[in-house]
């Protein structure tokens, strides 16, 4: 069994903003192990990337707090440490790729030189070992010329190559873990398939664990080895990636998967819809933030929030009723 | 879907170029092909879908019909009417019958008009109706796309990106329009809420006979709504057949490669799925290859393709495709 590289516990973050507090995260726990891919589920303001961002210390503070929890890295609490302390484990230890490539990069530095940056601070290395690191990492991301490419600044390359130096730069340091918020949701399918066999490839050779977070049910499944959806600021169902898309337990889950259409239906089928919409979290929800909007709902739904309960090897589920007779575990 | 054949809208050699100015004389320079010679036709209550990735010319294609932008070459036959040699005036009554939905739900209504102005305004624009009768039509088309007609004095920022959508389409089918235009409707908005408005789209359809060229990047959503598949690259349409045919058996490399790049929230397909990962990035509309357009990432492209250009041809009843291997 791999070692536990990441456990976070109970993680709650909330934002002030002039309309009142936003509860994001309500209270997440999850672990990663080492070599293991993690993707992370959830539609817009479920609280997925807030609960990467709030483990690297990231969230902007104020409006940003981190109310609660523990994140331990290799035995160390990440949301005890010093500014200082945490920015040594950030691009070094633990990398991550955003979203847009295109504002991530500085447009008026060349290439190479943000290339450049995390290598000299976090590894220390000279001039020339700099470069032919650049050139070796830009080479491993697929970026033909690399050498000649350093020299070009980011609106020369496109967006699929802008993602790739991304990954490149979060790759320079050897990283433990590498999360990855939304990669490819900015790309072109083809040039997707692209990032995500690079991804895969990479993993392979460099062993690091990997949290990537998406709204896109097909490409977690092409890519992680467990997954973890959440709702409200919640994880509300946790499994290995076969069981999920398999045995979907929670009500949100399989309205997920059933609102996808089916690329190899011959015949037209209507598609399966959750009613109403996500919920704004002014308030910490007491009771299920699902109820509103769950076919299976039961009273105590509307009571109590159930917790991450197991139902199978591995596979948690926060649901007070049983989605296969309908009654309540 | 229907019996009847009818053709409603025909497009034949579409080409929309813009220019590219430089100096200090303006002199034009060169010209992007965004759309460069595009020919299909689309039956009375049929839903055409146009997929293809960014920059490949299927919203230019989409505006281009309803002469949001002037085109270049080519004709559009809406019913019996030629559109391209329209003047606007005449142009903007035919919009009447031929409607579009954008993509962004946010910037496509008037943050400043109430739902019943936003909704209420193409009647109002074309003299249909006044004062009361407005309130009650606004009140009906509210209702067609399941918003309640209690919203009707509230601004767009009150909604989220689901119900904006959801205007915009009241909006779009106003003046009962029997073409909608549908350019990526969906693609702003979350998985739950996407079925949700694709299975109103669906109902409309139904309920209205209505005809639509559905725009989108997304193919299997593409593949659920349409009953037959344009796929677009550089400006050309590559391949078109039935839904069924074109994901079964596709013909021309770019399709291939666009399929096996789908990702489908499936872990066991991966595991005996072979992806065909296409090299390197879309050429510039600006300085297209010579030849097929494709040839420059096709897995198997020889001498032929870059000195001539595929023609769009029916290798079977209904499934062309614009390849010299096929």
């Amino acid at each position: 069994m791999a070692n536990e590289l990441l456990n976070v516990q109970g993680l709650e973050t909330r934002f002030k903003t002039p309309e009142g507090l936003i509860h994001a995260v309500n209270g997440v726990s999850f672990h990663l192990k080492e070599g293991e891919t993690l993707g992370v589920v959830g539609e817009s303001g479920c609280g997925k990337s807030v609960s990467m961002l709030s483990v690297l210390k990231l969230v902007p503070m104020p409006p940003g707090e981190i109310v609660a929890g523990t994140a331990e890295f290799k035995g160390k609490d990440l949301l005890k440490m010093t500014n200082e302390e945490i920015r040594q484990v950030r691009g070094g230890q633990i990398a991550m790729v955003f979203q847009d490539p295109m504002t991530s990069l500085n447009p008026v530095m060349t290439i190479g030189k943000q290339l450049e940056e995390p290598l000299m601070l976090h590894l220390g290395l000279t001039k020339a070992q700099v470069r032919s690191r650049s050139i070796e990492l830009l080479e491993q991301v697929g970026i033909p010329r690399a050498a000649e490419r350093l020299k070009d600044y980011p609106h020369q390359y496109s967006g699929g190559m802008r993602q790739r130096v991304m990954i490149a730069m979060a790759l320079s340091c050897n990283p433990q873990i590498l999360i990855a918020d939304e990669p490819t949701t900015a790309l072109d399918v083809t040039i997707q398939a692209q990032i995500v066999e690079l991804v895969i490839k990479l993993r392979e050779q460099l062993g690091m664990a990997i949290v990537w977070i998406t709204h896109d049910l097909g490409v977690v499944a092409s890519i992680a080895h467990r997954v973890a959806v959440m709702y409200g600021g919640f994880i509300i169902e946790e499994a290995n990636v076969k069981d999920l898309y398999k045995s979907p337990s929670h009500p949100y889950t399989i309205g997920l998967l059933g609102s996808l259409p089916q690329i190899q239906a011959q015949t037209r089928q209507r598609l399966y819809s959750i009613d109403g919409m996500p919920p704004v979290l002014y308030k910490k929800p007491q009771a299920c933030p699902f109820a509103p909007r769950c076919k299976w709902v039961l009273e105590r739904c509307w009571h109590e929030n159930p917790r991450l309960e197991p139902v199978g090897e591995g596979h948690r589920v926060a649901c007070w009723a049983d989605t296969k007779s309908g009654s309540e575990r | 879907m229907q019996n009847d054949n009818e053709v409603l809208i025909r497009v034949e050699d579409l080409k929309v170029h813009f220019p590219i100015y430089r100096g200090v004389i303006r002199r034009q320079v060169g010209a992007v092909k965004a759309v460069d010679g595009v020919s299909f036709s689309v039956k009375k209550g049929e839903t055409v879908g146009l997929v293809g990735e960014s920059g490949c010319g299927k919203t230019t294609t989409g505006r281009a019909i309803i002469k949001l932008y002037e085109p270049t070459a080519g004709k559009v036959f809406f019913k019996d009417t030629e559109l391209t040699s329209l003047n606007n005036e005449e142009m903007r009554h035919m919009r009447k019958d031929m409607q579009m939905i954008f993509q962004d739900p946010y910037a496509s209504l008037n943050p400043r008009m109430t739902l019943r102005d936003i909704v209420g305004e193409p009647l109002l624009a074309f003299g249909l109706a006044s004062g009361k009768e407005i309130d009650e039509r606004v009140a009906e088309l509210l209702k067609m796309v399941r918003l309640s007609p209690d919203f009707m004095l509230r601004y767009p920022h009150e909604f989220s990106g689901g119900q904006r959508q959801r205007i915009g389409i009241a909006r779009s089918i106003a003046m009962n329009p029997s073409f909608v235009i549908c350019d990526e409707p969906i693609s702003a908005l979350d998985v739950s809420i996407q079925a949700q408005i694709i299975n109103l789209f669906e109902d409309l359809q139904r309920d209205l006979n209505l005809t639509y060229l559905f725009i989108a990047h997304d193919l299997s959503m593409v593949r659920h709504i349409s009953d037959r598949v344009a796929v677009m690259y550089l400006g050309i349409i590559a391949e078109m057949a039935d839904r069924n045919e074109i994901y079964n058996n596709p013909l021309h490399p770019y399709t291939k490669a666009l399929l096996s790049a789908i990702p489908v929230a499936d872990p066991v397909y991966y595991e005996t799925r072979k992806r065909i990962v296409l090299e390197g990035d879309v050429p510039s509309p600006a300085n297209p290859p010579s030849g097929c357009r494709f040839r420059t990432r096709c897995p198997i492209a020889d001498a032929h393709c870059a000195e001539e250009r595929p023609e769009f041809r029916e290798i079977t009843s209904g499934h062309f495709v614009a390849c010299f291997k096929a």
